[in-house]
């Protein structure tokens, strides 16, 4: 070990990967993983989008699975929580949505409108 | 230096003073147990506790605490009285209590700081130790149920001696100092020099005694028996009868030998003038045919035990002599049973020795010559002493008298055997002589004298510088032999002795208490009566001495000849450390 | 590196490894294996959570959940349910005190009182994986000393944090730093004592065997501070799991170079070597630590000199305990002010204490300075199974002292606990209740301080003999008037005269329940009674007529056949024979049979 450089360059590879276990308030996104989402295809969504948070090496950020949500027809559903804003919910999720999801709601902020679930009962009435 | 007040009197003493040395300076005596003078401090056996009025806390150890400026001590405080009582005390409720019957009694500083402290009672019972004792060892016999852990045997073999043949073993009560795993003495690397018991403060380690050997010897009336006394058996003996430390009693020896019931008496110094011959003789030959050097004394069996033990490869080194009672046993059963026409198979003889280490090398195979050991019996100092006891006879009133004739002459060569440094001075005296051809008369070698561990010196006889060293104590050898041994230093001559001081501190000599010793040397006055016997002797050089002329005249030829070797040189081997 | 969306955290301290840990763990791996979820879920072993009454503990990470008590048939279930369709699998879930399910471990009473700092990283890295540590911040106090701070800076910050020796004494750490930095010579040496001994204490055990690299780390940054470029770790051999995971983390840290030549560039060397105890309890005195790890008989030497002047091989060292090292970067990282801004006025940041004995929660807790026994072992321990009443708690192992209830709501810290008459120690807490008997639990720490003295001097090898003996009489209904005060004063006799810590604390647990248990004493000697029921030579078993019904049950399973009477009819125990077993007490459905 020859600098404090080398040292946080570890430190931060290695955050990544265990940063699911800090207390810390990150955001997390949830995939509903019961019966009725695994049968929708959410287990390739949940993949999916552990393989982005992993490709852009996110701090903070959590990929979790939950039961059922109970809007089985709306799976796969896809939950994002971020510290001290409102809850968005993706719905009917397919692994080719995740990139935006991620690019666009995770990393800037600006939540993917069309796919959530609000706009989802809109345009499907 | 360094000011503090002890018991109210103001002391100044150097730097690196203990408060217990600070109080003998103020005359304060501390009790001590544990203690033993530049041997062993460590602060364990809690009797020289003292009260910290100011610069400490609470009670320390006076032995291991180091006077400071400023230091406010109390020695006799409630608190310390307390202390020191409760700890004899609990001492006490395990220590084997059969006083009347025990070789240290009135002799033991356990009894003494029982008086002093007033300790009347042992209020407490439970359990005390009842283990079985270790006599496995032909000269120490360890008693662990009176032993009282002091380390006082444990500092003085593995710090001075560098042996390590004892040492604490097991933990908390079971705590016991024995050897590894619990082996007999006689089965590690114990030299057998006897330094333990005079470093023990009670009866927990004692010579193994031959005393009742030798009154069915002498009550035997088939049996001759002889006795020889060594050189320093003399300078020690007096102290045995409250006679003060560093007298001669030379006289009044061989008067009570001769009391006691022995058929003769003779002097180990004569064989010790015969050894001068011998090894002047094999250092002079090794010296001119190209033998092995440098050449090193034999006279010492603990120190002849700890080089077969520890340096193995010096054994070509050690000169082939045996020691000088040997010699004088060998002498006496063939030379003195042919002269006096006695079947050399009826003699008996007994060694008085300042030694315990004789006790074993008197059992050595090589020991014999035709199947006859040379030496029946060893006695050390002490138990010499006890003897007289048995026999009633009042030392301290004898009249002096001499040796018997025939091996009873002595010169001051031999004299100082029992001094480190005399057998290296008495070889001199000799050596100078034979190879200058003259009867020199400049022969008080004082570079090879005192007390040091290891002396040096480089003496020109006859144009040839010959490199001479003394060591004592096999912790010295140790230093000695390892500078040997990689070539940093080289000599023709080495005198090592296995006890610090040499033979007249040797393991057999009467025991001095730690507390006597933080006033007086037992070595140096022993070894000061030493030299003044020589110097008052009117032939001073082994040459010179008429009845080993004789002997070599009417037996053996000339030293080093092949009767000579027969019954006066021996060999050695190595041994394993652990049995 | 991969990242994975949920970790699997298994205990791997000894308890919950000796409970089959290991094999939970095996389970694990084959089950998320089967469920085609090993890209995903990534199973790691940490170090000990603490709450080993739980143990074995898994811990699903990023919801936090903490089962507790899993075996290894649970496995398949946490899989499939919580693993793969995120259905948290109530039934395992750790039930506190209140009986309510909690799901995260960060609700459980038992952590809520908790101030992690020594503890912080243990049960949540892999501690055989220095990343981890990294991850967490590891090293980088040790990078910010070896390049902000001059030498004197770091102990300056030690000192102003008021951190104290967590091996039991309290001596300020930053002053004995300061000693030997003041000491002028080459070569010094750096010992973290990891010779836990006094029975149930395992916090070391659990610092060492879940954050390793936290002892390496400061054993370096003290290193630095003093001058001395050699550590020794000096740890008990029968902590296996300890030492297996030391050697991992030195050899990584060496790759690393970490330890090592130059470290971080700053021309500063520092190496770290093991030292294996054989197991005596007198080694965790720091003078036989030294002398057992010079290779001689661990026995103490009279101080002075400390070992900041003359230490290991005669050099200037510090020996410091595991979990004080184990707060160094901490208060390196986030400042003296904020480790002092915990605990008391003189006793600055947390203690960690491993609770036993009579309460629920056993395990280890890590709490702030201050906080009070009460909140101990009723808000963190979960208080005393049964309902039974506090009767005392013994700190301090076999060197402290028994604590009475009138002292439950002392705050506690090193001054307060030598004020009552007990110590700090290296933090075990043995809680006890009304079955207790006070006498009998002197007896047994002094037994083991028998045991255990290294036999040096006098009064802690023959004076603590004397007095256990004392107490053997005294449970075997034996005692005598004159007994108490025997036991007074030799026991204040070992305490000014032994030669070192163990010796002259070693009468501390008959002296302070002498203090406050006086009666339990007299009542044994006087009265030859034993009021906790405890002490069999006291106690006999007799059949209250009015209850027994005769049906035998009792005669048939008393192994001494003690028992005999007529069917039917009320039976009776000979007690000649009685040997006080109580087979008879468990067998009888009508309570007929009482303990007098």
């Amino acid at each position: 070990m020859k600098s404090l450089q080398e040292l946080e360059a570890i430190r931060n590879k290695t955050l990544s990967e265990i940063d699911i276990r800090k207390k810390g308030e990150g955001t997390r996104i949830v995939v509903g993983m019961a019966t009725c989402g695994i049968a929708a295809g959410a287990r390739p969504v949940l993949t999916a989008l552990v393989d982005e948070v992993a490709k852009r090496k996110l701090k903070n950020v959590t990929v979790t699975q939950t039961g059922c949500i109970g809007a089985c027809r709306l799976e796969p559903i896809v939950e994002v929580f971020e510290p001290g804003k409102e809850k968005v919910t993706y719905v009917k999720v397919n692994p080719d949505m995740v990139g935006r999801i991620v690019a666009e709601h995770i990393v800037n902020g600006n939540p993917v409108t069309e796919y959530t679930i609000g706009y989802h009962e809109e345009n499907t009435k | 230096m360094i000011s503090l007040t002890i018991d109210g009197i103001k002391v100044e003493v150097p730097e690196n003073t203990s408060v217990l040395e600070a109080a003998r300076a103020a005359n304060i005596k501390i009790p001590t147990l544990c203690y033993l003078k530049g041997i062993n401090a460590i602060g364990a056996c809690r009797m020289c506790l003292v009260d910290m009025i100011e610069g400490g806390r609470g009670l320390q150890a006076a032995c291991v605490l180091p006077a400071a400026n400023g230091m406010v001590i109390s020695t006799k405080s409630k608190a310390v009285q307390e202390a020191r009582r409760i700890n004899l005390e609990l001492i006490l409720s395990n220590h084997d209590k059969r006083c009347l019957s025990c070789v240290r009694n009135q002799n033991c500083e356990l009894q003494k700081l029982c008086e002093e402290l007033g300790v009347e009672d042992v209020p407490y019972e439970g359990k005390s130790f009842d283990r079985p004792l270790d006599t496995g060892s032909a000269s120490v016999v360890r008693d662990p149920n009176k032993c009282i852990l002091c380390r006082r045997c444990v500092a003085v073999c593995n710090n001075v001696q560098k042996i390590g043949a004892v040492g604490a073993t097991e933990r908390g009560f079971r705590t016991i100092i024995e050897p590894v795993f619990g082996k007999s003495l006689k089965d590690v690397p114990c030299v057998n020099c006897g330094q333990c018991i005079t470093a023990c403060p009670v009866g927990a380690l004692t010579e193994k005694s031959e005393i009742q050997n030798v009154w069915d010897a002498i009550n035997d009336p088939k049996k001759h028996v002889v006795v020889q006394t060594a050189p320093a058996v003399r300078f020690g003996l007096g102290e045995e009868f409250g006679i003060p430390v560093g007298t001669s009693v030379t006289g009044k020896m061989a008067t009570a030998l001769k009391r006691i019931g022995f058929d003769k008496v003779f002097d180990v110094d004569f064989s010790a003038d015969l050894t001068i011959m011998e090894e002047g003789t094999e250092l002079l030959g090794r010296i001119k045919n190209g033998g092995k050097l440098p050449m090193i004394t034999s006279c010492s069996p603990g120190w002849i035990k700890y080089c077969e033990h520890f340096f193995p490869d010096f054994l070509d080194n050690l000169s082939t002599c045996k020691s000088p009672h040997q010699m004088g046993g060998a002498v006496i059963k063939s030379y003195y049973a042919q002269k006096a026409g006695i079947d050399p198979k009826d003699i008996y003889v007994v060694s008085i020795m300042p030694c315990t280490a004789k006790k074993f090398e008197k059992e050595r195979d090589e020991m014999a010559v035709n199947g006859l050991r040379d030496v029946d019996a060893v006695l050390t100092t002490r138990e010499l002493a006890r003897m007289i006891k048995q026999a009633n006879i009042d030392f301290k009133n004898l009249p002096d008298s001499d040796f018997d004739r025939v091996l009873g002459e002595s010169t001051g060569a031999a004299v100082i055997f029992g001094a480190t440094g005399g057998v290296m001075e008495a070889a001199l005296r000799t050596v100078a002589d034979l190879l200058t051809g003259q009867d020199l008369k400049d022969i008080d070698y004082e570079c090879v004298r005192g007390i040091d561990g290891v002396k040096e010196a480089t003496v020109n006889i006859a144009g040839m510088d010959i490199k001479v060293a003394v060591a004592s104590g096999t912790g010295n050898a140790k230093k000695l032999l390892e500078a040997v041994r990689s070539g940093e230093k080289e000599y023709h001559f080495i005198e090592v002795m296995g006890c610090p001081g040499g033979c007249v501190t040797g393991g057999g000599q009467p025991i001095v208490s730690a507390q006597d010793k933080l006033n007086i040397n037992p070595y140096v006055l022993r070894a000061k009566a030493t030299y003044a016997e020589d110097a008052g002797k009117p032939k001073r050089k082994s040459h010179e001495n008429e009845e080993v002329k004789l002997l070599y005249k009417e037996f053996l030829g000339e030293p080093n000849s092949h009767k000579a070797h027969e019954l006066l040189h021996t060999h050695y081997h190595a041994r394993p450390k652990y049995q | 590196m991969d990242i994975f969306r949920s970790h699997v955290l298994v205990c791997g301290g000894t308890g919950c490894t000796s409970s089959e840990s290991p094999k939970i763990m095996d389970k694990f791996v084959e089950e998320i294996s089967n469920a085609g979820l090993d890209k995903e879920v990534k199973v790691v072993r940490t170090g000990c959570f603490g709450l080993c009454e739980a143990g074995p503990v898994v811990i699903v990470y990023p919801e936090g959940c903490f089962y507790s008590r899993v075996k290894v048939s649970d496995v398949p279930e946490i899989v499939s349910e919580h693993l793969l369709k995120g259905r948290i699998v109530q039934r395992l879930l750790y039930h506190g005190e209140t009986k309510e399910i909690e799901m995260s471990l960060d609700h459980i009473g038992f952590y809520k009182k908790q101030k992690r700092i020594a503890l912080r990283n243990c049960g949540v890295i892999d501690p055989e994986r220095i990343e981890e540590y990294i991850a967490f911040d590891g090293y980088k106090a040790l990078g910010k000393c070896l390049t902000e701070y001059t030498p004197q800076q770091v102990i300056d910050i030690i000192k102003q944090s008021g951190l104290r020796g967590r091996g039991g004494g309290g001596f300020p750490t930053g002053l004995k730093w300061q000693f030997c930095a003041n000491e002028k010579n080459e070569q010094k040496y750096v010992i973290c004592n990891a010779d836990e001994g006094d029975p149930g204490a395992f916090m070391d055990r659990s610092v060492l065997e879940g954050d390793p690299h936290a002892v390496l780390e400061a054993m370096a940054i003290a290193g630095y501070a003093i001058g001395a470029n050699m550590g020794y770790i000096y740890v008990r051999a029968e902590y296996p799991i300890a030492v297996k995971r030391l050697e991992i983390a030195i050899g990584q840290a060496r790759e690393m170079g970490l330890l090592g030549k130059d470290i971080f560039g700053t021309g500063f060397d520092f190496d770290i070597e093991i030292r294996l105890g054989a197991g005596a309890f007198v080694c965790g005195e720091e003078m036989a630590l030294i002398s057992s790890i010079e290779g001689h008989r661990g026995e103490p030497t009279p101080k002075p000199p400390f070992p900041a002047q003359k230490g290991l091989f005669g050099k200037p060292t510090i020996i410091n305990n595991v979990e004080t090292f184990a707060n160094v970067a901490q208060i390196i990282l986030n400042g003296p002010e904020w480790f002092a801004s915990m605990g008391t006025e003189k006793s600055k940041g947390t203690k960690v204490f491993a609770l036993g004995g009579k309460i629920n929660n056993t395990g280890l807790v890590e709490i702030p300075m201050g906080t009070t026994l009460r909140e101990i072992i009723y808000d963190i321990g979960g208080g005393i199974p049964g309902g039974k009443a506090f009767k005392a708690a013994q700190t301090g192992g076999p060197s402290g002292g028994c604590i009475p209830a009138s002292h439950l709501d002392t705050p506690i810290d090193y001054d307060s606990l030598i004020s009552i008459g007990s110590m700090m120690g290296s933090g075990g807490l043995i809680v006890m209740d009304e079955d207790n008997c006070m006498v009998d639990v002197a007896r047994f720490f002094l037994d083991f301080t028998v045991d255990e003295s290294c036999g040096k001097c006098p009064p802690c090898r023959i004076g603590t003999k004397r007095m256990l003996e004392i107490l053997e009489r005294i449970v075997n209904g034996q005692g005598e008037e004159g007994d108490i005060e025997k036991l007074e004063q030799l026991g204040e006799n070992i305490k000014n005269a032994a030669l070192c810590g163990l010796g002259k604390t070693a009468p501390n647990p008959v002296l302070s329940t002498i203090k406050y248990f006086r009666h339990e004493y007299e009542a044994h000697i006087r009265d030859k009674k034993c009021p906790a029921g405890h002490c069999k030579a006291l106690l006999s078993y007799v059949i209250d007529k009015s209850k027994c019904i005769g049906c035998s049950a009792c005669a048939k399973v008393c192994p001494t056949g003690a028992i005999s009477g007529k069917i039917k009819e009320p039976f009776e125990i000979d007690q000649s024979k009685c040997i006080k077993c109580g087979a008879c007490i468990g067998k009888c459905k009508f309570g007929a049979i009482e303990k007098k």
